[in-house]
């Protein structure tokens, strides 16, 4: 076999044995479960009565979004927060001193990552189905379309968290980016109609894939009828690929250029941090 | 295997090396010594490609390793002074997964990679195979370094401080390992240690980088015989113990016997070893034009 594919293979083993390993620790099962669990006992509590005018209940009207915000989560915070601890205590490094390995590593990371995405669906959606009746989960097309939504949306989002997680080197800066990223999620509709915020707030939210994502995964699990809600009272599809596309796009064009830059510079920060500790030893 | 001519290294304002030279042969273990900061860390990662350099010709294998390619780092093996990732994989699971990449690269005459099992017995991981990496003792987390190192059974083999924090016995068993490296694989093993007696122990040849040049390359013996330091004459006469540094011990025992002939027993003599040619050249080095290089180090650190 060649190496290219044999480092790809790897890479998908890779991906599997990461996806795994996520099953075997407390803090990744915390991780999975924590969010969800909250959500859906929140949504039980409040929203059991049918809201005015449908037979929808705000829990209903809200775990699709959810799902949405859980996709993008995943895709920028984990993936973020995964990128900068790997460069940190040397996985990257290994992957470099490794034939082919960074090739490895990033198909590894889009498996892992993928996965984590799926999984954290599944932990909301299968709940959900019992919990709240009003999602069409047998509606012709809504898991197809929640499929292209997923994807799309992964695609949107990963190259984004590998960026950030390469121009962040410190395991500290995770501090700085988690916040404006939940201000965004506050933004972006998911758990009240977006109709609702103020215009130029909606502008902002629109700009990202959050919002786009929650509106996705709504038009596939609710009935049509609810597009009303949304802004042009429409699902917006076209704007929905559009938007993702564009973002998955500039995404996989600037991701490698900014990686390689990254991998580059990489050696010279190390030689600085080494450099900088070894003055404070004095042993210059 | 390495030929570096003239290797020089510059952070900022600071030049760390200053005109590197020296050669590996197929199948040599070269041991590179030198005080903190010397540049051995820097050096040894120019070689693997992972710093650029400021000047100088560098071959590894034959190919510069600022343009060493996939097939190139193949054929290389790293160890470098700390590595702390993937502590959720276990043992096994990670050296089956790494040696895949090296599938593509086997040849007839080195099987690519190394069977994962066998791999694990050699290192002496036999019974933690199944352990996840996080729970390894130190000792133990380094000798799975040194089998990543290894698993694509490489020619060349850089090892940086491999035996840090190793316990007596696990230092003995590292060593056995490095020897059959170099006798069974014909591997050649450049590495840098603190520990002058594994040097001593380990080498074929020893490097002593300092003031970001190499100041000494040769045989342990060859080191020390050419400090032609004092060696130390113990003896005893007269129910006495007598001591004395000579700088030519035998002649000074040959005139002993001739003065005082049956009267003295319990002779002892001792070359410098490693250690005390170590020292002399060092301190040789920093009191004379090296001292300069030393003194602009301080200089530019204030």
């Amino acid at each position: 076999m060649n190496p290219t594919m044999t480092a790809v293979e790897a890479g998908l083993r890779r991906g599997g044995v990461e996806l795994r390993g996520t099953f075997t620790n407390v803090q990744d099962l915390w991780n999975y479960v924590f969010m969800p669990a909250v959500i859906l006992v929140v949504m039980v509590f409040v929203g059991g009565d049918p809201l005015p005018g449908t037979e929808l209940s705000l829990g209903d009207v809200t775990i699709p979004g959810v799902l949405g915000m859980q996709v993008a989560v995943v895709g920028l915070v984990n993936l973020t927060t995964m990128r900068i601890i790997e460069r940190e205590d040397g996985t990257l490094l290994r992957a470099k001193a490794t034939p082919n390995g960074m090739l490895g590593y990033f198909v590894g990371k889009v498996v892992t990552v993928s996965g984590m995405a799926l999984i954290s669906l599944a932990i909301i959606l299968v709940p959900s189905a019992f919990l709240f009746d009003g999602l069409q989960l047998t509606k012709p097309g809504a898991w197809l379309t929640l499929a292209w939504v997923l994807l799309l949306g992964l695609a949107a989002t990963m190259p984004i968290g590998a960026i950030l997680g390469s121009l962040f080197s410190e395991a500290r800066a995770i501090g700085f980016i988690v916040p404006p990223m939940l201000g965004l999620i506050a933004a972006s509709g998911i758990f009240y109609p977006i109709t609702s915020a103020p215009v130029w707030l909606q502008w902002i939210a629109q700009a990202f894939p959050i919002y786009w994502l929650g509106l996705g995964m709504r038009s596939a699990l609710l009935p049509d009828s609810m597009a009303v809600v949304e802004i042009g009272d429409s699902w917006r599809y076209l704007e929905t690929v559009g938007v993702l596309g564009v973002w998955a796009v500039a995404g996989l064009i600037l991701a490698p250029i900014v990686l390689r830059r990254m991998a580059r510079r990489e050696s010279g920060s190390t030689v600085d941090a080494r450099r900088e500790k070894a003055m404070q030893r004095g042993t210059w | 295997m390495i030929e570096v001519r003239g290797l020089r290294m510059r952070y900022g304002s600071v030049d760390v090396l200053k005109g590197v030279d020296f050669e590996a042969r197929r199948g040599e273990v070269l041991a590179l010594l030198g005080p903190n900061g010397a540049g051995k860390t820097t050096t040894i990662e120019i070689l693997e490609g992972f710093r650029m350099r400021s000047a100088g010709e560098v071959r590894v294998l034959g190919v510069d390793p600022a343009q060493g390619d996939e097939r190139w780092r193949a054929r290389l093996g790293v160890v470098l002074q700390s590595w702390r990732d993937h502590g959720k994989w276990k043992v096994r699971e990670l050296l089956d997964n790494l040696g895949r990449y090296y599938a593509p690269y086997s040849t007839p005459d080195r099987k690519r990679p190394w069977a994962v099992d066998d791999l694990i017995e050699t290192v002496g991981l036999g019974g933690q195979a199944g352990k996840k990496i996080s729970s390894l003792s130190g000792g133990q987390r380094r000798r799975m370094d040194v089998a990543i190192g290894i698993v694509g059974r490489p020619e060349l083999l850089f090892l940086d401080e491999p035996t840090a924090g190793f316990d007596p016995q696990a230092r003995r068993e590292f060593h056995d390992l490095v020897h059959r490296l170099s006798d069974l694989e014909d591997t050649t093993i450049l590495l840098t240690t603190h520990d002058l007696d594994e040097a001593e122990k380990l080498a074929d040849r020893i490097l002593i980088l300092a003031g970001g040049a190499i100041i000494a390359d040769g045989s342990a013996d060859a080191l020390s015989y050419r400090m032609s330091t004092n060696s130390e004459v113990k003896w005893r006469r007269d129910g006495q113990r007598f001591v004395h540094s000579a700088p030519e011990a035998t002649r000074f025992v040959r005139e002993l016997f001739e003065q005082y002939g049956e009267g003295v027993s319990d002779l002892e003599v001792r070359r410098a070893s490693l250690e005390d040619a170590y020292m002399a050249l060092v301190q040789q080095f920093e009191s004379g034009q090296g001292g300069t290089a030393a003194r602009e180090f301080k200089e530019v650190k204030r």
